[in-house]
């Protein structure tokens, strides 16, 4: 028996189970895509030569395409932000669900929304104009634009994300924790870092994995102060040149289907590499909360 | 929400993806026809005299547009070879890789020679150099020479500024300088120079850094940075990059500016050609700290 409402209800059902398969989908197309474009760079390079060579030379006669430098560009960055934004966001997220009064909770919630709204290329022009020329006046470095000035821009970019999620776990916390270790005899504080903090842990390092695959893919800020040089750093206070930036500088021309592009393509291969394995670990650590 | 609303919103969504499918302004060959609307692409040195000359040309031809971005010279060649804009303006020519590939892909450039420019080598105010020969320049860059002491300055590490890769003025300065005219040598800038975004951004950078040399085209030049005067060697005499040495030839590091269009202009291209060759267009030239083309 057909009539109107079962068969809406069968479409409703049918759409909304499209719209959740389509991120799938278009996720798959994407990594299809990246690889029938990236994988023929490695007629040219073999991929021990292509992830560990030294030097980064796309357009010389013949090109020499070892990422090494951009990849450890890259890592540096994210470390440096996140011994930055990981201690500072864990703590103003514990701060914010379990310390703070109601209302400058809302208040700092609201500051840390207004953070994560601007864009990164004013982040990155910001950097360029006042950080730099102040590192490498304080510091007494050859040049401001370095990997430090990248992390601590990256580290304000980061913390939004590290905040919201890290206080989302800790409030999600059974109250009832709070209210028995109190009932020992626990101080505040000791409830907070000895069982609430705990009990949140596979939540805040969600947290802080998620805020890493930010900063990992982002380029337009890094772009602006990290001084782009291909170079292997062997200090955070050195230029450094991202993955991200790399595609960003370089992919305007290459001319389609030459090695250059090709080569482009499997860096874009590498960076999905490791944001994927970033958000696996993020997922494991969720899913372990309701063990 | 209605079905009657539900239908229509789809409806209108993919009536809106047919606009797209059009491509804009590409120069189909055929007959002649003045098609009003042409794009420039290419170098970021070259991209403020591009927009000089279409104010120049649009003033007298109102009702043709003409669009000019930059992104560097190899940009501008990759786009002619797609087919994504009239004419590509360079400031190095094409390389025989390129030729290669605009033969596989079935276009023919056609090279215009449109102005001349000096490349000023720029260090900060403070440094006590004034002149340098391409040979020290040649070490400097490629990381030989690490020390300003070497070349007779302070005691302080030298901070390499060089431009991206896809920039014209990145390619010649590697080309003339770093391998003096051969293309096959193997030298490259140090892997500790930095890749700076646009020639601004090196002005920019030099101006607050005494460490700091770099390069980019004359018309860059501003008084918060200084140009040393370049000679071939040290018997030679030294010149500073002037619109005088330029033109007579006598700065080392000077180069012709181009623009490249697939098959011999036709219809609003061609005029826009004629128009940037003619006395009003070098006038241009000049205006915008160019050096215009020498006239046989």
């Amino acid at each position: 028996m057909l009539t109107f409402k079962v068969l809406k209800e069968f479409l409703v059902e049918k759409v909304i189970y499209l719209s959740g398969v389509i991120s799938v989908i278009l996720v798959v197309l994407i990594f299809v895509f990246l690889i029938k474009e990236g994988f023929s760079v490695f007629e040219a390079v073999n991929l021990k030569d292509f992830l560990l060579g030294r030097r980064w030379y796309p357009i010389s006669d013949p090109p020499q395409l070892g990422i090494l430098p951009l990849i450890l560009g890259s890592l540096c960055v994210t470390f440096g932000a996140s011994l930055i934004c990981v201690p500072l966001g864990v703590a103003s997220a514990v701060y914010i669900a379990e310390v703070a009064s109601p209302r400058i909770r809302e208040i700092l919630k609201s500051g840390v929304e207004i953070l994560a709204a601007i864009p990164s290329v004013v982040f990155g022009f910001i950097g360029m104009t006042t950080l730099v020329p102040w590192a490498k006046n304080a510091l007494d470095l050859p040049t401001g634009l370095t990997g430090f000035s990248g992390s601590i821009m990256l580290a304000f970019m980061a913390m939004p994300t590290i905040v919201s999620v890290a206080e989302d776990a800790l409030t999600a916390v059974p109250y009832k924790y709070k209210e028995a270790a109190l009932a020992l005899g626990a101080t505040r504080w000791q409830a907070i870092h000895r069982v609430i903090v705990r009990a949140a842990s596979s939540g805040i390092v969600a947290a802080v994995m998620l805020g890493m695959g930010r900063v990992i893919g982002e380029t337009m800020a890094v772009m602006m102060v990290t001084g782009n040089a291909a170079r292997i750093p062997q200090s955070l206070l050195q230029p450094m040149r991202t993955l991200t930036a790399t595609i960003a500088a370089e992919m305007g021309e290459t001319v389609q289907g030459s090695d250059h592009y090709h080569a482009l393509f499997a860096i874009g291969i590498v960076l999905f590499a490791i944001t994927f394995v970033i958000n696996l670990i993020a997922d494991f650590a969720i899913h372990r909360r309701f063990k | 929400m209605k079905t009657k609303t539900l239908i229509f919103l789809c409806l209108s969504l993919t009536a809106s993806l047919f606009p797209s499918c059009e491509k804009a302004g590409t120069q189909t060959p055929g007959p002649a026809s003045l098609h009003h609307s042409i794009q420039i692409k290419g170098s970021d040195t070259m991209v403020n005299l591009g927009q000089a000359w279409v104010e120049g040309y649009m003033q007298e031809h109102p009702q043709a547009f003409v669009a000019v971005t930059g992104g560097g010279s190899g940009t501008g060649i990759a786009a002619l070879l797609s087919g994504t804009c009239d004419i590509a303006e360079t400031s190095r020519t094409m390389k025989s890789k390129e030729l290669k590939q605009a033969a596989e892909k079935g276009v023919k450039p056609v090279e215009f020679v449109v102005a001349m420019d000096g490349l000023a080598v720029v260090v900060n105010p403070k440094n006590p150099l004034d002149r340098l020969t391409v040979n020290e320049l040649a070490d400097i860059f490629t990381g030989k020479i690490r020390n300003w002491k070497e070349v007779g300055g302070h005691d302080l590490p030298i901070v390499l500024l060089s431009r991206e890769v896809n920039s014209g003025t990145h390619v010649y300065f590697k080309e003339h300088v770093l391998r003096q005219g051969d293309e096959k040598r193997p030298e490259e800038f140090d892997e500790g120079a930095l890749l700076m975004p646009s020639s601004q951004a090196v002005a920019d950078e030099i101006a607050q850094n005494p460490n700091a040399i770099g390069y980019y085209g004359v018309g860059y030049s501003n008084p918060t940075q200084k140009a040393l005067a370049v000679a071939q060697d040290k018997n030679s005499p030294y010149y500073l990059p002037t619109l005088e040495n330029i033109m007579d030839g006598k700065y080392y590091i000077s180069r012709p500016l181009l623009m490249y269009t697939n098959g011999q202009p036709q219809g609003t291209v061609k005029d826009f050609i004629d128009f940037v060759l003619s006395k009003e267009g070098q006038e241009i030239v000049r205006q915008v700290d160019f050096v215009p083309v020498p006239q046989r």
